[in-house]
């Protein structure tokens, strides 16, 4: 690719400068603190290369709230432009190119790692055990992950950013009508990081399904562990599918093969298509471990166990076969046959069934219970009314009729933003304020929490509502403006007042999280609601030790901590301590993904020898890493002891 | 492991699944050589063979089905063979009917 020095680096629009010098100055910043701290290798050994699957979830966290962060401006951008009619605030190229990074990073770099970021510091908890099945792959997860994000990042300061929309469609994604970096950026960002899903999925599948403590039967197992094995099982048959269709894209864009084109025997539609087959199962990746989370919240503090818990499972297995059978939904404008539309249309249709059930299910864990109103508590509230508009609204895009009026206008637009963030982003937020004693060894202050909490859900309904009515006013999704003569300024005004509503209350959270960090009475015990159920609160400190428990807990029922507290046993107590084996931090997966990113970014470019290098770097690395002997250590009874007689002062 | 695989037992599972191995390729190869039916038909028919013949060995050369963890290799593989079978085909009936066969 020929590019000229200033199409290379993007120049000329303030906005982007603003970002490069906050970039720029923020890098310089923390390079600077880092070494005068003298915290390199304090950050290497105990963080970028540690298999701890609790520092890992940390990481994923940290990282899905800088891309909630990011995401946010673009959404707030895209509000700001559309607040009014004819607004010049962004130009119709730089529009496409902000709404299409916002789904990517919400979707897939901030949602994804939020989610697997909470179930890599619970689940290895929950189950029991001291670390998952494959910790060496889990820091690769993670790396692969952070590049693939780095990469997608750097499109809008170097480049240039995908403007095709967050489903690259195709023919408009093909070189033809996208030419320059921005849409290679998308498929190999989206690649690379897919990889990482991949192996998450592979990884904590096995993890459960092989490394529950004594006693844990399937069925004994919490309902989030529940929901995260069904979510992995899902990445494991969906991902692979999203790896062929970016990388047939990818042919097509680079190498000059004609299939999604509109030459040659290409075919745009099958791109359609296979993006849904991944497209919808994913959506079912984001939202089943918020069910999970909220399945834990609300027996928590209902004082109840989870009401019929096996309707639950059986509903959330149903979720998972169904989930890939009702893909063609996306797309039933694109003239498929009515045999096909309507077989699509019922089978979506059933899915609102097992769903239906586990909303009944969290209204009967609360029936008679004594419910404490904590700040995770409303967000849990909060999520089942404001999930079941976006769920009823889904059931009226399903009807295939209908929805040749609905789709492509602000109804569609509403519909996701309604499951998505009352049901993804709601869970996020209150599975961290949930978890995050167990996390940081100190709670989020409560009253600053439920200003939070307020302001953003009062900001969502005004900023989400109005758009169902646009919508039905016939306003088209991804456009860059309007006129007055459309009738459609009142409510796009109102929804921009939402958004940055939405945008205040993201600020007042992190503002909570160091107050907090200052001002929080720490924790003493592992148990810091005082109503934990699960194995997760059984930690004989607030903050587990690297190793989880010194003595491996028993179970014997449902919400096993609940039961040893009523039968008065503190199972960490136990004194005959054995040596624990732990496995070896890890160097390669970072370096090994770093190379990756390098490749990639030479191929955004068509600069084909850095792609080659590069493959040849990561194969270097993988050889290193088989011949790596080293298969961990072992933690002296000593130290156990002097950890727990620590904890347990 | 099973009892058969012990040493002394006679390994008739081993026999059995090779013989039908032999005869499910041999009616393979009979019918692309011996028949004059369309050659999509054939292939058809071969498919079915070489899918059968696949599942055979998994579970009678490569044990998948016993050992603590049978039921659930088992499971999943039946559950990934569903999930590639509603894929294509579903993709298939989808890029070949309706308006989209036009475009084809
Ligand atoms: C600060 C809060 C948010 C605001 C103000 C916001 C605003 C918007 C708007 C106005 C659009 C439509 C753009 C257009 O088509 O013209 C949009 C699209 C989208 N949003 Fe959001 N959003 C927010 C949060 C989220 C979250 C949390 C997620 C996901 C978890 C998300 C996922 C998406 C997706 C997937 C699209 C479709 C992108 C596309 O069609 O290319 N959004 N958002
Ligand atoms: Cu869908």
């Amino acid at each position: 690719m020929d590019l000229k020095w200033n199409e290379f680096i993007i120049t000329g629009d303030p906005l982007i400068l603003g970002a490069q010098i906050s970039i720029l100055l923020g890098s310089i910043a923390v390079v600077a603190a880092l070494t005068y701290f003298k915290k390199w290798t304090w950050l290497w050994k105990e963080w970028l290369t540690s298999v701890d699957h609790k520092k890992l979830g940390i990481m994923y966290i940290l990282s899905a709230l800088l891309m909630l962060f990011r995401g946010g401006i673009d959404g707030l951008m895209i509000r700001t432009q559309l607040a009014k009619p004819g607004m010049e605030f962004l130009d119709p190229q730089h529009y496409n190119e902000v709404f299409s990074t916002h789904g990517v990073i919400m979707i897939l770099f901030m949602a994804m790692p939020f989610l697997i970021g909470l179930i890599n510091y619970i689940v290895p908890l929950q189950i029991g055990a001291r670390d998952v099945a494959f910790p060496y792959l889990n820091n690769l997860s993670f790396w692969t992950f952070f590049v693939g994000m780095a990469l997608f990042n750097i499109s809008f300061i170097i480049g240039g950013s995908p403007d095709a929309g967050w489903t690259a469609y195709t023919p408009l994604a093909t070189n033809e009508f996208s030419p320059g970096p921005g849409q290679n950026y998308y498929l190999l960002a989206i690649q690379i990081a897919g990889i990482g899903t991949l192996m998450t999925g592979i990884n904590f599948f096995v993890t459960i399904l092989k490394m529950r403590t004594k006693g844990m039967t399937l069925m004994k197992m919490s309902m989030f562990t529940w929901t995260t094995l069904i979510t992995m099982l899902i990445i494991i048959f969906a991902f692979p599918v999203l790896t062929v269709a970016l990388a047939l894209q990818t042919f097509d864009r680079l190498f000059g093969s004609v299939i999604f084109t509109l030459q040659g025997d290409g075919n745009p539609m099958l791109w359609v298509n296979l993006f849904w087959v991944w497209g919808h199962p994913e959506v079912y990746i984001v939202i089943l471990p918020a069910f999970g989370i909220f399945s834990e919240i609300i027996s928590t503090f209902a004082r109840k166990q989870l009401f019929a818990y096996k309707a639950m499972v059986v509903s959330i297995v149903t979720i998972s076969v169904l989930s890939f059978l009702v893909w063609v939904h996306h797309f039933f404008t694109m003239g498929n046959s009515a045999e096909a539309n309507s077989f699509f249309s019922i089978t979506t249709m059933a899915i609102s069934i097992p769903t239906g059930v586990k909303i009944f299910n969290w209204l009967f864990t609360m029936y008679r219970g004594r419910i404490s109103f904590t700040t995770p508590m409303l967000w849990a509230l909060a999520f089942i009314p404001n999930f079941v508009i976006g769920g009823v609204t889904g059931v009226m895009l399903a009807m295939a009729a209908a929805d040749y009026q609905y789709h492509n206008t602000y109804f569609l637009v509403s519909h996701f933003h309604y499951v998505l963030i009352s049901g993804t982003v709601f869970a996020c937020f209150a599975g961290l304020i949930y978890w995050y004693p167990k996390m940081f060894g100190h709670k989020l202050n409560e009253k600053i929490g439920k200003w939070a909490f307020w302001i953003f859900i009062i900001g969502f309904n005004v900023c989400f509502f109005p758009q169902y009515f646009l919508g039905l006013d016939g306003m088209p999704r991804r456009i860059s403006t309007y006129t007055e003569a459309d009738g459609w300024t009142g409510l796009n005004f109102i929804s921009t007042i939402g958004a940055f509503m939405m945008g205040l209350a993201f600020l007042i959270f992190v503002v909570n999280i160091v107050y907090s960090w200052r001002f929080s009475p720490r924790e003493k015990t592992g148990d810091a609601w005082g109503l934990g159920r699960n194995l997760e609160w059984a930690t004989s400190s607030s903050i587990p030790p690297h190793y989880n428990f010194a003595v491996l807990p028993e179970v014997t029922g449902l919400d096993p901590y609940w039961d040893m507290k009523e039968k008065g046993l503190d199972q960490q107590k136990n004194v005959d301590y054995k040596p624990i084996h732990m496995p070896n931090n890890a160097a390669t997966p970072i370096i090994m993904s770093v190379i990756m990113g390098a490749a990639a970014f030479g191929l955004v470019f068509h600069w084909y020898w850095i792609g080659i290098v590069g493959g040849i770097g990561i194969f270097i690395t993988m050889i290193a890493r088989s011949f790596d002997y080293n298969d961990g250590y072992y933690v002296s009874v000593e130290e156990i002891k002097e950890t727990e007689a620590k904890a347990n002062k | 492991m099973s009892q058969q695989t012990k040493k002394g037992h006679f390994p008739w599972k081993h026999i059995i699944g090779f013989l039908i191995s032999i005869a499910l390729t041999l009616v393979a190869f009979a019918t692309a050589l011996w028949t004059d039916w369309s050659s999509s038909t054939i292939f058809i028919i071969i498919l079915i063979f070489a899918v059968i013949q696949a599942a055979l060995q998994l579970v009678m050369f490569m044990h998948m089905t016993e050992g603590e963890d049978g039921g659930l290799i088992s499971g999943n593989t039946l559950f990934g063979f569903f999930i590639a079978v509603v894929i294509i085909v579903g993709t298939y009936w989808l890029m070949t009917s309706g308006h989209m066969h036009m475009s084809m």
